[in-house]
């Protein structure tokens, strides 16, 4: 007998409440009973959170979500929470609709991965226990942010997925770097926040609403009296409408990393590798994509302008960040602005797009690209975890060769970077093609920044593999390696410098899962499940005009083989070209020249390293130069408590007649 | 005389403890520690008292007056000062007056009842007086410390000169209206020069207060000087029953004059914000810490004040609900450190994590809420405050109010980093808490978490505004 699936608010709300569990059991008990349980404990509840947004998703996208052709928003659950005044009122819901169901499925399988592969990175670290509670916490926040069904909810949320990755960032709290990575990202991302909150109040005031179904209603029709008063309203020459989504969209870029705000990502690598690869690669910060996505008909149909602005920032971050990662040497800062480049994909794909029917693409692919960018993302971090953990280091000059030593992780991390790299048939080519298809349709010069970018994708991916995998001898790795940012002290006095191959099962199994995740996952018919407007979205395979980013991605990953793969096999080759073939070598040489020339002289002196001083200095020094001028003002105004009472009568004095010259004669 | 038996209730309740204590005094007189039993026990009770027989009305020709909301207002501090009574437990035991210091406190709690139950300006002085001049004998309560003496000297004389300007303001809207009572002053106001010169003498008298810049300077020596129950009573208590009464008089009796009072109190807002954060930056002294982030938390209280409606006062009194929870337990682990450990500084605090894990906590929490991050309770006392503010639709006032915010953020995190992430090779050894104080410290624990979380909080508030 088959089961069909039925619409039920309890088994929803476990989804997130589950991980909650997870998380108040081990952090209260966790140190007490589970000292050496709690990992197999949070995995376990997890799964069954993964096991029931599988099933939530399969029912919503094949039984009950659609009527009549439309994938409808579904409200299950909606408990109000706290009624500010008439129509305005914060509740604790749940929301349905096809993103949610995807993020839905996305955040618990990749957390359910992360939870796995952390039994064997984490084991032996003294604090497992609360590590486990961290991950859960987390967990909980992000599913509730991607539930949540009115606008404060998915701030209160919103500001939790932070405070948990605040913890995890600094989870190894003895280390100075790792403490400031973790004040870094809050600091940031909460300046940002306040952007966000001032943008829900402006919309909210205006729509008189908190609850996003009512919200983009009103904000989407122009006859209700919320739109008129949103657009008539406005300040410096823009409508309020206008304001308020921009400064939605700054809360968004602050914790998707987009350009100018993106400076703490980098940094927050210093957490544990698998924390890396569940908050800020696969889940977290594609949070900022998810809510422009949450509120795109707002953008898409009333505020046109908010979206150009959204495609731009999108396309400068996806180029600047692929730009900085060709010159990084360190692996898990590749991966990160690897991220930042990908999100501004993401981001600029919902810039291009319109609302519905065939001009909705944009907002497809930009869910697809999501979706498939969380599983590559994950397996190259996972798979960079698993090198880190058996080298000891960070740094490419560290590594080399390794294809021998780490057999599975190679094949995998060699998926995820034709995945990334958008070679066909693997997930990325499809998601990819389709965000460039939308970008060529509505905005040509966002289209050429893609697909330069889209090369450069593949030139950094495939440097970072052949540096990892092929390059140097591996006989390298027998001596022991300085550890700057080992996974765990623990592991670092196990390993006693000797190589010690993969990582056990537990490490091995999310990678193959993820592997098969990102070659198959392109297949999926997207636009069938997720599109502007609900409908079906046909979306059409241009052999044609797939042939220019292919090319370019193979041209990337050829310069790649070339100035990387053959370093130290440099030797070899030589004795076997001298043979006879010395007129081609000499050619390849120059050849090779050339692409050092361009590559290393023009694009890393002129571009890259400027784009990476310019990220250094301007915009890091801009957001310390904040810290230290508030810091020389309350030093200057300090002579002002002098602790002298006739001092602070006159003082007193003066700001009265002060403000009563001001309100008598000025201000009246 | 039923009506003035109910509606003076609270005030009665409290006057009658205050001659309690006095008999128990004059005759043979208690232990210490049997004294502060009774002492809490007492104010315990005049906390739920505040609960039962509550009416509404006016007395003494509309002098005096009393509403659901203003008993409830006194029932938050009531509930101040039973906190109060707990956290200090240790300092009051070694006190040799500990009677004559809660006659004193009570005193001034009677005189902010008062205030907030005023209805005619000379009433209103007089209140103010009686709230001001108790809290200036507290603060020399470390008789042998030459700092409190100072504290005290500095306290009334500027508050002396406060006075004095209030009363000038007081004759000069006599002068203009006529009338001194609060429900004739609105038809009489009209927004003539001399009563918008009124208009600011009075402010100054509440700015002085509440520690509203430029008026605030006498803050930071009185907080340091006095002994640590009685800057938790000045900063929490005073200022609450000063921002009630304060709000109180803008939106019912400087109505028609609320365009220009508006823009007062965000300048105002905006300078107090900015000027408390600058200064609560460089400060190393716990107390003084406390003092200039508390100048700031008023900053913010006045931002929910310019909103004139319901929601802005019902924001307000809700945030200074979590307030009292949050500021006593940041002066209740500081005074119990300092008891202990006689140490005040923030560097002293470097991994005080290691070996008062409770304390920590609890410091922490009341950071968290004060500087407005969820799901603690200030976050939503802050938000509160900013959402009623936005309503005028003045937008640059609340950015700048969020991006003080953020500023706030970095020092309150700064004492949270000592304590937990810095190491520190002798840090303080652990401290015994006082039974006592470790209850109200639970207290006001729960409280931080519980009244941000339970919603009906909020609303019965609102119900009551």
């Amino acid at each position: 007998m088959r089961v069909r699936p039925m619409l039920n608010a309890t088994y929803i709300a476990l989804i997130p409440l589950l991980p909650l569990a997870g998380f108040l059991m081990l952090g209260i008990f966790g140190r007490k009973y589970f000292k050496n349980t709690s990992g197999i404990i949070g995995t376990t509840l997890l799964l069954v959170s993964t096991v029931l947004a599988l099933y939530t998703a399969y029912g919503y996208f094949f039984e009950y979500g659609k009527v009549e052709g439309i994938y409808q928003k579904l409200v299950p659950l909606k408990y109000t929470w706290l009624q500010f005044s008439e129509g305005v009122s914060i509740d604790m819901g749940i929301i349905l609709d096809p993103i949610s169901a995807m993020m839905l499925v996305v955040v618990t399988f990749i957390s359910l991965m992360v939870h796995i592969y952390s039994l064997g990175y984490m084991k032996g670290d003294e604090r497992f226990p609360v590590y486990y509670a961290f991950l859960g916490l987390f967990t909980f926040s992000m599913l509730g942010l991607v539930v949540s069904s009115n606008i404060f909810q998915i701030y209160i949320f919103w500001e939790l997925v932070g405070v948990s990755s605040f913890l995890l960032i600094g989870y190894y709290y003895d280390k100075p770097s790792a403490v400031a990575a973790c004040k870094k990202a809050f600091i940031v991302t909460r300046f940002a926040d306040v952007g966000f909150l001032i943008g829900i109040l402006i919309l909210s005031f205006h729509s008189g609403t908190l609850d996003f179904n009512t919200l983009i209603a009103t904000l989407t029709s122009p006859e209700t009296a919320g739109y008129k008063s949103a657009a008539a309203a406005s300040f410096i020459g823009v409508s309020a409408l206008t304001w308020g989504l921009a400064l939605v969209f700054i809360g968004g870029a602050g914790k998707s990393a987009m350009f100018p705000l993106h400076i703490w990502l980098p940094d927050a690598m210093e957490g544990p590798t698998p924390v890396s690869a569940l908050i800020h690669a696969a889940t977290m910060v594609v949070a900022g994509v998810f809510l422009v996505a949450r509120l795109f008909p707002v953008f898409a149909i009333s505020s046109p302008n908010a979206l150009t602005m959204v495609g731009y920032v999108g396309a400068i971050s996806a180029l600047i960040a692929a730009l900085i990662a060709c010159t990084q040497t360190d692996i898990k800062r590749v991966l990160a602005y690897s991220t930042m480049s990908q999100i501004g994909y993401m981001m600029f794909a919902l810039g291009v797009s319109k609302y519905g029917g065939e001009d909705g693409l944009g907002y497809t692919a930009s869910m697809f690209h999501l979706f498939t960018h969380a599983m590559f993302k994950a397996l190259l971090f996972l798979g960079a975890g698993a090198v880190i953990h058996y080298i000891h280091s960070n740094e490419m000059k560290d590594m080399g060769g390794l294809r021998k030593y780490l057999p599975i992780t190679h094949i995998t991390f060699l998926i995820a970077c034709l995945a990334i790299a958008g070679v066909p048939p693997f997930a990325g080519f499809f998601s990819k093609e389709e965000i460039l298809l939308a970008a060529y349709q509505n905005n040509p010069s966002i289209y050429w920044i893609a697909l330069i970018t889209s090369g450069l994708t593949a030139f950094y991916m495939f440097r970072l593999y052949f540096n990892i995998f092929w390059n140097k001898e591996a006989h390298v790795h027998k001596k022991v390696l300085p550890n700057p940012n080992a996974p765990a002290p623990s592991l670092l006095e196990r390993a006693g410098g000797e190589a010690k191959g993969e990582g056990g099962f537990a490490m091995m199994m999310p990678l193959i899962l993820l592997a098969v995740g990102a070659a198959v996952a392109g297949f999926i018919p997207f636009g069938h499940f997720v599109s502007s407007d609900g409908k079906r979205l046909e979306t059409a395979f241009h052999l044609q005009f797939s042939i220019a980013p292919v090319a370019l991605g193979l041209a990337g990953i050829f310069i790649a083989m070339w100035m990387y793969k053959t370093e130290n096999d440099k030797p070899d080759k030589f004795a076997a070209s001298l043979s006879g073939l010395y007129k081609a070598a000499y050619h390849k040489f120059y050849i090779d020249e050339i692409y050092l020339f361009i590559t290393q002289k023009i694009i890393f002196n002129l571009i890259g390293r400027p784009a990476a001083w310019i990220d250094k200095n301007v915009v890091d020094g801009l957001v310390n130069a904040t810290g230290n001028g508030t810091k020389d003002i309350s030093e200057i105004i300090k002579g002002v408590q002098s602790g002298k009472v006739q001092q602070y009568a006159i003082y007193f004095l003066v700001g009265i007649i002060g403000l009563a010259l001001l309100f008598i004669y000025w201000w009246t | 005389m039923n009506d003035f038996l109910t509606l003076m209730k609270p005030e009665l309740v409290i006057t009658g403890i205050i001659f309690l204590l006095l008999f128990i005094k004059l005759g043979k007189g208690l232990k210490n520690e049997t004294m502060l039993l009774v002492i809490q026990v007492l104010l315990l009770l005049n906390f739920l008292a505040g609960f039962f027989l509550n009416t509404e009305g006016t007395l003494f020709d509309g002098m005096y007056l009393t509403t659901n909301m203003i008993v409830l207002q006194k029932n938050i501090l009531s509930l101040g000062v039973y906190l109060i009574s707990l956290l200090f437990a240790d300092w009051f035991k070694k006190s040799e007056h500990m009677p004559e210091f809660f006659m004193l406190m009570l005193s001034a709690l009677l005189g902010m009842f008062f205030l907030i139950s005023s209805g005619n300006l000379l009433m209103f002085f007089l209140a103010l007086e009686l709230s001001t001049i108790p809290v200036a004998a507290m603060a020399n309560f470390d008789l042998d410390k030459k700092r409190s003496s100072e504290a005290a000297m500095k306290m009334i004389m500027s508050s002396a000169f406060s006075s004095g300007i209030l009363l000038f303001g007081i004759s000069l809207i006599y002068g203009a209206t006529g009338t001194t009572s609060f429900a004739e002053l609105p038809q009489q106001l009209n927004g003539s020069p001399l009563q918008i010169l009124a208009l600011v003498f009075l402010f100054s008298a509440f700015a002085f207060k509440l520690s509203i810049v430029p008026f605030h300077l006498w803050t930071a020596d009185v907080y340091e000087g006095s002994p640590m129950a009685v800057t938790s009573f000045l900063s929490v208590i005073s200022k609450g029953a000063v921002a009630f009464i304060f709000m109180a008089t803008l939106y019912k009796v400087f109505q028609p004059m609320h365009a220009t009072w508006y823009n007062l109190v965000m300048i105002l807002a905006i300078a107090t914000m900015i000027i408390g954060n600058l200064f609560a930056l460089r400060q190393q002294n716990i107390k003084r810490f406390l003092a200039f982030s508390s100048i700031a938390q008023v900053g913010f209280i006045l931002v929910g004040i310019s909103s004139n409606s319901i929601q802005g006062s019902t924001s307000v009194v809700y945030f200074i609900l979590i307030y009292v929870f949050s500021n006593l337990a940041a002066f209740g682990v500081a005074a119990a450190i300092a008891a202990k450990a006689g140490r005040e500084n923030i560097d002293d605090y470097k991994g005080l994590y290691q070996t008062n894990p409770f304390l920590s906590w609890v410091l922490a929490l009341a950071l968290f809420s004060l500087a407005g991050i969820p799901p603690t309770a200030g976050f939503f006392g802050k938000l509160f405050l900013l959402t009623a503010g936005a309503a005028k639709g003045s937008y640059l006032f609340i950015i700048i109010a969020a991006l003080n915010m953020i500023i706030s953020l970095y020092y309150y995190l700064r004492v949270i980093r000592s304590v937990f992430m810095d190491k520190n090779d002798e840090p303080l050894e652990k401290i015994k808490i006082e039974p006592s104080a470790k209850l109200g410290l639970m207290i006001c624990a729960a409280g931080i978490i519980l009244v941000g979380l339970l919603s009906w909080i909020y609303d019965y508030i609102q119900s009551m505004a």
